[in-house]
Parts: C-alpha cells; structure tokens; sequence
C-alpha cells in the first residue's frame, strides 16, 4: 500500500522532487502573502477594542501556530529516523529546526510589541509566554545537537530524542491559556466549531497563514536539498551535480 | 481602505511603533533566513568541489610515488643483475 513512497527515501529523487516543487511553492507564498499582507493592514476593520494594534495578530498568530506545526513535523521526522532509522527523515528534521527557530522568535517578538500596548508590558512569566519561550530553547537545543557531532547519524539520534522528549511542550502551550489563568487571551481562530471572529477579519487572516506556511515550505525545501547535498557528498551523482555547478576551480 | 491618508497609515490609529516593530523584525528575519538557506546551496556545492579536488590531488600523489617506487626498484634489480 504505502509501496509508492519507497522511491522518496531514494536521496537523488528527493532532491530532484523538491526542486521541482519549489517554483510553485515560491509563487504561492509570494501571492497569498502579498494579497494577505495588503489586506491585513489596509482593509481589514480595526478591532473595536484594540484598534490598529490588531493588525499585529496577522503575523503573530501564523507565526505562533506554524512554530508549533513545525516542530510537531520535526518529531514525526525525528520519530521516523529513530524507529525505522531513515536518513532522509534526520535531513529533514535537521532543515525544520532552524525555520521553526524564526517562527518562534516572531511569535515571541510581536508578542512581545503587542503585549506592550495592550498589557503594559513587554514580557510577563505567564504559562502561554513561559511555554513559547522553551519551545525556542528546545529549537536551539535540536540545532547546536545537529551540529555538534562529526557523525551526521549519530548527531540526528540525539537531536531527535530530545526532539520527541520536548514535544510534551506542544499540548502544554496549546491548553496553557486553559489550565491556567493567564494574561494571553484563548483562541479566535482555531476554536471547535465557529471561529468567533467577523469574516472580514478572518479572510485575510487565511490568506496570510497560508502564506506564511508556504514561505515554510519554501525555506524547508532549500536548506533539505543543502542537508542532502552535504550528507551524500561522496555519491557520484552528487559530485557530477557539482562538477557542473561549483563557480570557481 | 481603512485609512485615508498615508500619514494616518503609518500612525495606525496611534499604535505605529508596535505594529511597524512587529512587521518590520518579522520581515527582517525571514528575509535573512530565506536568503542564506539559499546561499548556502552555492556555499555546500563549492565546498564539495574543492573537497573533490583534494582528493583528486591525494590520488594522483599517491600514484606519482608507486610509480617512482617501483621504476627505482626496477633499476635497483638491473644493477644486481
């Protein structure tokens, strides 16, 4: 049944796959972004109790939810390269880890520039600010493991255990704003059932988490064609690929 | 069009460092992120390149000096001869 995967764990035919997606990713992040982007700060209403400071929300939310869809992809990866010890999946655990380091830092700096207008404050040890703030350290943790050993495979065990250890933080910042009395306020968006939120804030907003998780893809697809060309340096298809394109001799 | 002059856009109805601040550092990262995961393509090509050109180097060495062992062996068995 899953036969027709089997040639995607073949590393020449997956960098060729992502090279040829990534055209149609590119032009769909670059449109769904711009059309996000101009409707998020030029029509979309303002909120009726926070103003313009609102606009904020159309790259933190995105931001935030893609930092956790992330890294819940990177522990489906670091799971796969443990279990059936699959090297692509180590490649592609290794390309996340970086992107889901910016989304976390964005999340937690517009956070943080919105907080400060409609808190008071830029920062506050609150159980959905403390949790974010983990997941950024458990990213960089999973990057400086990836790195830190000669031996890619070895180097992609460690990062992945520590990868699916700290994924017992993804459900804790999801229900943080529900198991404790928090300053963040619940969800919008992602609410069971109806979002509680107007349609002509909730299009835009569509668009630009779209957009924003294709612009992932986007990047995912670069740095894993590095991770693949980096790891199979030796192979001959490799050094004809290079033969043809290294710029000086 | 919520705004209607340019001015009032940039103030956001008072709010403009924060919202500016919040687009300007998320824009500014990503954009860095994009352009060096791409760089780094050019970056691991050339570093691989030059990796291969070593090794080039090493083998024909290695070739040289069991070329010159062996003719010097050979002269050493003909001055014995």
């Amino acid at each position: 049944m899953w036969k027709w995967l089997h040639p995607y764990a073949n590393p020449e035919v997956s960098y060729h796959f992502t090279g040829r997606l990534l055209p149609w990713f590119s032009a769909l992040a670059a449109i769904l972004l711009s059309i996000g982007l101009v409707w998020a700060l030029l029509f979309a209403p303002a909120d009726y109790q926070q103003g313009d400071s609102f606009r904020i929300f159309y790259i933190h939310v995105p931001a935030a939810s893609l930092s956790m869809g992330i890294y819940f992809g990177m522990a489906i990866a670091a799971l796969c390269s443990l279990v059936w010890q699959l090297k692509l999946a180590d490649a592609s655990a290794a390309a996340m880890a970086p992107v889901g380091a910016v989304f976390t830092a964005i999340a937690l700096l517009t956070g943080s520039a919105w907080g400060k207008p409609m808190w008071g404050t830029w920062w506050i040890w609150d159980a959905r600010l403390t949790s974010e703030l983990i997941l950024l350290f458990l990213y960089l943790g999973v990057i400086a493991l990836h790195s830190a050993f000669e031996d890619k495979n070895l180097a992609g065990k460690a990062a992945g255990i520590l990868t699916l250890v700290g994924s017992i933080n993804l459900p804790i910042i999801k229900y943080s704003v529900e198991w404790w009395n928090t300053l963040h306020q619940g969800s919008t968006v992602s609410k069971l059932g109806k979002p509680s939120m107007s349609l002509d804030m909730l299009w835009p907003f569509l668009f630009c988490f779209l957009g924003f998780a294709m612009l992932v893809a986007v990047i995912v697809c670069y740095r894993f064609r590095n991770e693949i060309l980096a790891r199979n340096s030796i192979r001959p298809w490799v050094r004809e690929l290079v033969s043809a394109r290294a710029t000086h001799k | 069009m919520q705004f209607n002059s340019f001015s009032e856009f940039i103030n956001m109805g008072g709010y403009g460092f924060y919202v500016w601040l919040s687009f300007g550092v998320s824009a500014l990262l990503l954009v860095i992120l994009l352009i060096s995961s791409k760089a780094d393509h050019q970056k691991i090509i050339n570093n691989i390149a030059k990796q291969k050109q070593r090794e080039d180097k090493l083998r024909q060495a290695r070739e040289l000096r069991k070329q010159q062992a062996s003719s010097a062996q050979d002269e050493a068995e003909q001055a014995t001869s």
